[in-house]
């Protein structure tokens, strides 16, 4: 049996397509792209070894520090929403719906498998203002407020709240689920031990429930961030990262910047401090929690 | 709901009154919440079947008042939708399969076969999760170039496959932990080859597994804007997600109808897949998201 299991052959069969499919597809290119910060060009015009000079143009970068900026500002609000949101919605499903959620938690999961471009396209037509009102806009002008009229996703302030609350929209019943699967694991002894104790509605939820959830929560706030850090669809889809850059995330920029003006060793460094963006996020939350455990 | 039932009665201590009080306002958020999670789709649909004078002169918020389902036949043929779907299933399907092939062949060697470097093996997946896609595009667009792949369904189908297998392995690596070795063991005994074992034995016991993960790699694959947006440059190959992108940014500003008719196929088959199977989904993508 030994000899079976350790077949190196079978093992190579079994394992092999797939580790050199991953290998040359993922593993090669980070290589290669940490490679390319130390080049100036693209495959076209060919290639220059620039040193460092790459890493010091992001530090004068004015557009790199807004992008950065409008990521991170993005990422903290979009993230708390969406595990805020969820986590509402978990107690709403856990304590109040009950037995009789399951046909509120399909609804409210719709939207996370919608493809993000047709969400977004939804949205843009949601806050049209031209040829024709959408429907925040005539909803405005039927109850006389016609000066609130505007061209919501052509102004950068509020082209920003409206990707947030799109963006928050579309997840919140994803972690709702993920949050809720954990509320249910709350072994029902503990909950009556408490009510028994004097606990009750935001008592029992905040030094209770709250806290035996922390550990998904946790989970679920630094999958969040490490997804909302890398949102590109839908601004793509709703403001193309516009007025202007307003609304124009890293991504978005290392986008840009490699495929529209062919800096394949500037975009590779937007990239890699995309990649440190995220590593660092997941650190700081682990470390935290590491921390607030040990209290 | 009669409403002296809901209030305590008078004179004998009211065991939880803020329950009894808050059901109404309770239920109206429980109302609001589903009208704003389901009312946008359902918007799509309706606005798709409105003529194009409806658009002008009635409120947003109206029915249809003709069912135009030309829309639908505009953004098949003028929209290119039919192309566009074309392209998409022909890229989606054959990486859908290859994922899950290589996936559950890896996840099998890595959990049931006995090797030194299986656990590095298995981090090294496991990190994939984690990478931002971004990072490897420039030099995938350089090597697809270079081997001529770029404008191809190859070089979707072979992105779509690698950049899938981190979280297929990792899932059913997850549940070939969780069954019974001692089956396996005993065939093995028995005499039966390690490729029978795999097929006769893992295989049907982890089926459910590949069903829900793969599940979830459709949703992926399908809703995928990136990558088609990098490798496909031809206008003749987009998919359906870069092809909506396209079309309504030529024809969105003035086609309404038409717009929302190639938004609801573009959302079609998540939707219809979704509503027959929502609850492996809901649980794949929970579980997905949890051990990722």
């Amino acid at each position: 049996m030994e000899k079976t299991l350790r077949d190196w052959r079978a093992i190579l069969i079994f394992v092999g397509p797939a580790l050199l499919l991953y290998t040359l597809v993922l593993l090669v290119p980070i290589a290669w792209s940490l490679g390319y910060t130390f080049y100036e060009g693209s495959p076209i015009a060919g290639f220059k070894f620039v040193g460092f000079t790459n890493y010091l143009r992001l530090t004068e970068d004015p557009n790199f520090l807004k992008a950065l900026w409008f990521g991170t500002k993005y990422a903290l609000l979009v993230s708390t929403g969406q595990v805020l949101f969820g986590l509402l919605l978990a107690l709403l499903y856990a304590f109040y719906l009950k037995r009789s959620s399951a046909l509120v938690r399909t609804l409210v999961f719709l939207p996370v498998v919608l493809p993000t471009v047709a969400v977004a396209q939804l949205f843009v037509k949601i806050f049209a203002i031209a040829p024709q009102y959408g429907l925040v806009n005539s909803v405005l002008q039927s109850v006389g407020l016609e000066h609130a009229v505007q061209a919501f996703l052509g102004q950068g302030s509020s082209a920003f709240w409206i990707i947030a609350a799109m963006d928050i929209w579309k997840s919140m019943g994803f972690y709702a689920i993920l949050l809720y699967t954990g509320l249910v694991d709350i072994p029902e002894d503990t909950l009556e031990a408490a009510r028994l104790d004097g606990a009750q509605g935001w008592s029992l939820a905040r030094f209770v429930v709250l806290p035996l959830l922390a550990p998904i929560t946790i989970a679920s706030l630094i999958f969040s961030f490490n997804g909302t850090l890398k949102v590109f669809d839908s601004i793509l889809a709703l403001t193309g990262g516009g007025p202007g850059n307003a609304t124009t995330p890293l991504t978005l920029y290392m986008y840009k910047t490699s495929f529209t003006y062919g800096e394949y060793g500037y975009g590779s460094t937007l990239a890699l401090t995309l990649a440190i963006q995220c590593l660092l996020v997941t650190l700081l939350i682990f470390w935290r929690s590491r921390n607030r455990g040990a209290e | 709901m009669q409403r002296s039932a809901s209030l305590p009665h008078p004179g004998q201590p009211p065991r939880r009154p803020m329950i009894q009080l808050s059901q109404l306002p309770m239920l109206l958020l429980v109302l609001l919440v589903l009208f704003v999670s389901v009312y946008p789709v359902v918007w799509i649909f309706l606005s798709s079947l409105k003529g194009a004078a409806e658009f002008s002169t009635s409120s947003m918020w109206a029915l249809p008042q003709t069912l135009e389902w030309s829309n639908y036949a505009r953004a098949w043929t003028e929209g290119n939708m039919s192309k566009y779907f074309v392209n998409s299933v022909t890229s989606v399907l054959p990486a859908l399969l290859l994922v899950i092939v290589l996936g559950t062949m890896a996840a099998f060697g890595i959990e049931i076969m006995r090797w030194k470097l299986r656990n590095v093996a298995s981090l090294v997946f496991l990190a994939g999760i984690m990478v931002p896609i971004q990072i490897v595009l420039l030099p995938l667009f350089t090597i697809y170039f270079k081997v001529h792949l770029l404008d191809t369904r190859l070089a979707l189908i072979i992105t779509y496959t690698a950049f899938g297998l981190p979280l297929v392995v990792f899932f059913l690596v997850g549940y070939f932990k969780s069954f019974a070795r001692e089956i396996i063991e005993a065939a093995i005994m028995d005499g039966a080859t390690i490729y029978q074992v795999f097929y006769k034995i893992a295989l049907p016991m982890v089926s459910n597994a590949i069903v829900t993960v793969a599940l979830v790699q459709f949703f992926f694959m399908w809703n995928d804007l990136l990558v088609s947006l990098t490798f496909i440059q031809n206008p003749d190959l987009r998919t359906v997600q870069s092809g909506l992108l396209a079309f309504t940014g030529q024809y969105g500003q003035r086609e309404w109808g038409p717009t929302f008719a190639s938004i609801a196929l573009a959302v079609a088959p998540t939707v219809m897949v979704y509503l027959l199977l929502n609850q492996m989904v809901m649980k794949g993508m929970a579980t997905g998201a949890v051990k990722g």
